[in-house]
């Protein structure tokens, strides 16, 4: 592993970002348009339904906007036989994965904070923790998204097959990550299985920031949701075969 | 022994229930070899297993004396691969300095490559406008980045003009002239004679293995020369 290299594949992946300026406008764009459409939603209803939703939400974007991207373009660097021809190089498998961890971490860094700024500031979410705090939540679970978007990428043959994990991996997480209904009025065996999902806890790092503020219960979520995206890189590692068939 | 570059001993490869390379062996000097034969003949699965992202079913393949994809050799076997692997959304230039960063290597030698295969007047240009030719050159240049001892070159002058392809050849013979063993395949007969050494390739095999006017013999060109092999062996 080099620091050089891994800064080498962030600047690269977001050089090829900023030239797609469709890509670059939706990413930053379309999560403060769909806030905005939340909130409307519940303008005209008694009580702040709103609270209630907002924060799931701002978990939810970059996880499943990470999710897809990273998988499309994986699937495009193993097509191309642009990793085929990086991995004949000096280059880690690791660099390669933060490499694209650290561009999409960056990209949704600014993502959310566009978010969070239009929830918190136009549209009246109200947060009990610290702002910055939201920030941090939503990075973490962009670079989860990342890590299993490059995780599944290895799985999928065509980037049909890679748009098809989407509903596969991140529906059923987002049914059960106690959006619909709380986690613990889940029917036993759901509950047991929203635990060990990732977005549970990324959910829950947000709610709590947005409810009670318990900071050391909302950083022992993102330790959780880090975890996750740690052992999903190192899978995704593993299946980054320098020799192919 | 000491001056092979390439050493493949006994080389097996099975790629989806069929023997591709059924036991090849074969060893590759300084110069530039040319690697013929029809498309599906191994070419690439050869190719492939020089630079060690083949997954061999068994035999040996050495390359400057270490086994092929040796972390050693990362740096020092250049590899174009049939596909142009270059960012189609990054310009010429923005791929070979992003290369480039990952080999290590210094950034003049970027503007050097992309003058040796002639796309100083596209070095802005964004590699997904240009032409096949120019898109398969801007491929071509990544793999002289960092001056590699071994050049493994897997079609790469296909569907580009004749001036092109001399001045690309006249450049893989100035390489060969300082030592490097350049690896060029085509599937495109007339090639030939612009080889130090030819490998004809059939079915896995080597069936020919000569300098193209031994190959050619009588025959009038070495197309004829290929059929007249294949079928005094049938």
């Amino acid at each position: 592993m080099s620091p050089r290299v891994t800064l080498a594949v962030a600047g690269r992946v977001l050089t090829q970002v900023r030239r797609d300026h469709r890509t670059l406008a939706m990413l930053l764009v379309l999560p403060c348009l769909l806030m905005s459409l939340l909130w409307w939603m519940f303008e005209d209803l008694p009580g702040d339904a709103f609270d209630g939703f907002g924060p799931a939400l701002l978990a939810i974007f970059p996880f499943t906007v990470m999710f897809l991207v990273t998988s499309v373009t994986t699937l495009r660097e193993r097509g191309s036989g642009t990793l085929e021809r990086l991995l004949s190089m000096p280059m880690g498998k690791l660099d390669f994965l933060l490499g694209y961890a650290l561009a999409f971490g960056l990209l949704a860094a600014v993502q959310s904070a566009l978010a969070v700024t239009v929830s918190v500031g136009l549209l009246g979410l109200d947060v009990n923790g610290p702002v910055w705090l939201l920030g941090v939540v939503a990075v973490v679970d962009a670079v989860l998204g990342t890590a299993l978007g490059l995780l599944v990428s290895a799985f999928a043959d065509t980037e049909f097959q890679a748009v098809q994990f989407m509903p596969a991996f991140v529906i059923p997480q987002l049914l059960l990550c106690g959006l619909f209904v709380p986690r613990d009025a889940l029917p036993s065996l759901l509950s047991a299985v929203s635990d060990v999902l990732p977005l549970s806890y990324a959910v829950d790092a947000m709610q709590e920031l947005v409810g009670a503020a318990n900071q050391a219960s909302v950083w022992r979520d993102v330790g959780v949701v880090l975890g996750f995206a740690v052992a999903g890189l190192a899978l995704g590692a593993a299946t980054l075969r320098r020799r192919t068939a | 022994m000491m001056n092979n570059v390439i050493d493949i001993r006994d080389l097996v490869v099975v790629r989806g229930g069929r023997e591709v390379l059924p036991g090849l062996t074969l060893e590759v000097a300084a110069g530039v070899t040319g690697l013929l034969g029809p498309s599906g003949c191994g070419k690439s699965t050869m190719l492939r297993s020089v630079v060690g992202v083949q997954r061999v079913r068994s035999g040996t393949v050495e390359v400057l004396g270490l086994p092929a994809g040796d972390r050693r050799l990362r740096d020092r076997v250049g590899y174009v691969t049939q596909d142009v692997s270059v960012y189609d959304d990054l310009s010429v230039a923005e791929n070979l300095r992003f290369f480039a960063r990952v080999l290590g290597v210094k950034g003049d030698e970027v503007d050097e490559a992309i003058a040796a295969v002639d796309l100083t007047d596209r070095r802005d240009q964004v590699v997904g406008s240009l032409s096949g030719g120019q898109r398969s050159r801007a491929s071509l240049a990544v793999a002289l980045l960092g001056d590699p001892d071994v050049l493994v070159l897997d079609e790469p002058t296909v569907g580009l003009d004749p001036v092109l392809r001399r001045d690309l050849w006249r450049l893989f013979h100035r390489l060969a002239d300082r030592g490097k063993a350049v690896l060029v395949s085509s599937h495109v007969m007339d090639e030939a004679d612009r080889c130090d050494r030819l490998l004809l390739m059939r079915e896995g095999r080597i069936i020919a293995d000569g300098t193209p006017a031994e190959i050619r013999g009588s025959a009038p060109d070495i197309e004829a020369a290929f059929l007249r092999i294949v079928e005094a062996a049938a």
